[in-house]
């Protein structure tokens, strides 16, 4: 498992627009880069983030090898309610996480 | 102005360019042409924040600011940010929608020399935006053991 | 070679420092913002690695860390702000990762952890990173202060073909500019540090053996006296001034 620093609010009010940031511990080999015997790497690289609120899709991307080492993200949504947020990183080599977090909306 | 410099003027830009930036203005051409589907772009309504000057490549901080209600009627789709000289002209796509309240993004990303990159932003109505900034990479000093 | 790096140092415009200075202050508003933001660092992953490394026994049989030592919020509070400190068994220096390779070594009978390696970054970080906002206070015995004459010594020693001490840069032309980058002082204020050229977290003795390399020079061994006295030096140099594990550097 990867290491993974998310800053999510606990609580948040109802409507408000709340900012979330994700770090992973990752290499992001680009698959461009020789190693010291001059062979090139193979390229070993996240490339999909997605954030699903209650079940709900509510944003996703998809990283290229010029996302830096650790990949960082941060982005907005609306509390709507109460929930789990989660978290899904997928990649090269099988490379799959999810984090949950929850999130109470007053 | 005279008739050449003129006729200078009007031509594409990457006419003028020696053959490896007229490589790369094709390609990051190509890049921007798959994600609008050919569409025309516009120039405003999206802010690129990034560094003009950045002493290291590997972790660029940047972030995207689109201008919109972000209503169900009127929002931010995508944003794709794309680059001219890494080994592909791609960095990030990302989906947005009334969901998001904001039309933002941030990221680290990695830059392999100086270059422009360019953000552009989907609009729910079909239309894109976009802006293009130019970043200069200072090379590191020591030579790493 | 040397001489474009001597000319480069002659023509740099911007005045020595006077004060001392962190590194962090050298770099540009980005990278300090990475630095001071928690949720934008990517040091923090090995200081929560290192956390969980905390909890956690080498082998069933043994101890953890937090066994013996318990919160380390509190026991290892300020610890890294007075290292490397004088071992009394060895008789000589010994640096925070060295303590932790000795204490697995000895108290959790467990196999020695490998310098540079990530469990061993992590813990470092880890436990650094208890002292982070706490000035740099090096013990004053009379082995601490042998061993940081020794340091200064390999620190003013012109090194390698290019010729050129630690000094020569690091104290007579900080503050300039190397080509494209300012010359930092040095202050080893933020170790283990997230160092963007390497895309991860390196000690400080791997940054040392980068700028041995750069001059020319064979580089002192991982976990060398010559190390742990350049070390006790720099920290000396550095007194009172604030840790900030982990930094970030280009």
């Amino acid at each position: 498992m990867a290491r993974v620093l998310l800053r999510v609010p606990n609580t948040a009010e109802k409507g408000s627009v709340i900012e979330i940031r994700a770090l992973i511990q990752h290499v992001m080999e680009t698959g461009y880069r020789p190693n010291a015997e001059g062979v090139l790497q193979p390229r070993d690289i996240i490339w999909r983030f997605t954030c699903r609120y209650d079940g709900e899709v509510v944003f996703s991307a998809s990283f290229s090898p010029a996302i830096a080492a650790n990949p960082f993200i941060a982005f907005t949504t609306i509390a709507t309610q109460s929930g789990p947020i989660s978290f899904t990183w997928e990649g090269d080599n099988g490379f799959a996480q999810t984090e949950t977090r929850h999130i109470s909306v007053t | 102005m005279n008739i050449t410099r003129r006729v200078l003027l009007a031509a594409p830009g990457a006419l003028l360019l020696p053959a490896p930036a007229r490589a790369d203005q094709q390609r990051l051409a190509a890049a921007l042409r798959d994600f609008t589907g050919g569409q025309p772009m516009r120039e405003g309504r999206v802010r690129l924040d990034v560094s003009p000057l950045v002493e290291n490549g590997n972790a660029v901080p940047i972030s995207v600011l689109v201008e919109t209600p972000m209503t169900a009627a009127d929002h931010l789709r995508r944003i794709g940010v794309f680059n001219e000289r890494n080994p592909q002209p791609n960095v990030i796509t990302a989906q947005f929608g009334p969901r998001s309240g904001r039309a933002y993004l941030a990221t680290h990303i990695r830059l392999a020399t100086s270059q422009a990159l360019v953000a552009v932003a989907e609009m729910s109505d079909g239309s894109f935006w976009f802006q293009r900034v130019e970043v200069i990479v200072t090379l590191a000093a020591c030579i790493e053991g | 070679m040397k001489r474009i790096i001597l000319a480069l140092l002659a023509c740099a415009s911007v005045a020595g420092a006077e004060e001392r200075r962190s590194g962090l202050l050298d770099m540009r508003p980005e990278a300090q913002a990475m630095q001071r933001d928690d949720s934008m660092n990517p040091g923090m992953l090995w200081v929560l690695d290192g956390e969980a490394l905390w909890g956690r026994k080498p082998t069933p049989a043994t101890q953890s860390c937090a066994d013996c030592h318990g919160d380390a919020a509190v026991s290892m509070r300020d610890v890294a702000a007075r290292y490397p400190a004088f071992d009394i068994a060895r008789g000589a220096a010994i640096d925070l990762a060295g303590r932790i390779i000795q204490c697995r070594e000895t108290r959790q009978g467990a196999a020695p952890l490998a310098r540079e390696g990530q469990e061993l970054l992590a813990l470092t970080s880890f436990v650094a990173h208890q002292s982070r906002g706490s000035p740099i206070a090096p013990p004053d015995d009379a082995g601490m202060r042998a061993a940081r004459a020794q340091g200064r010594e390999i620190f003013m020693t012109r090194l390698g073909q290019l010729d050129l001490s630690c000094a020569q840069c690091h104290d007579d032309h900080a503050g300039q500019r190397l080509a494209g980058s300012i010359i930092p002082q040095g202050h080893p204020t933020g170790y283990p540090i997230y160092r963007l050229e390497w895309q991860g977290v390196g000690s400080l003795q791997r940054r040392l053996r980068g700028c041995m390399v750069g001059v020319r020079a064979e580089p002192f061994a991982y976990g060398s006296a010559e190390f742990m006295a350049i070390e006790a030096y720099l920290m000396g140099r550095a007194r009172g001034m604030v840790l900030e594990t982990p930094a970030i550097r280009p």
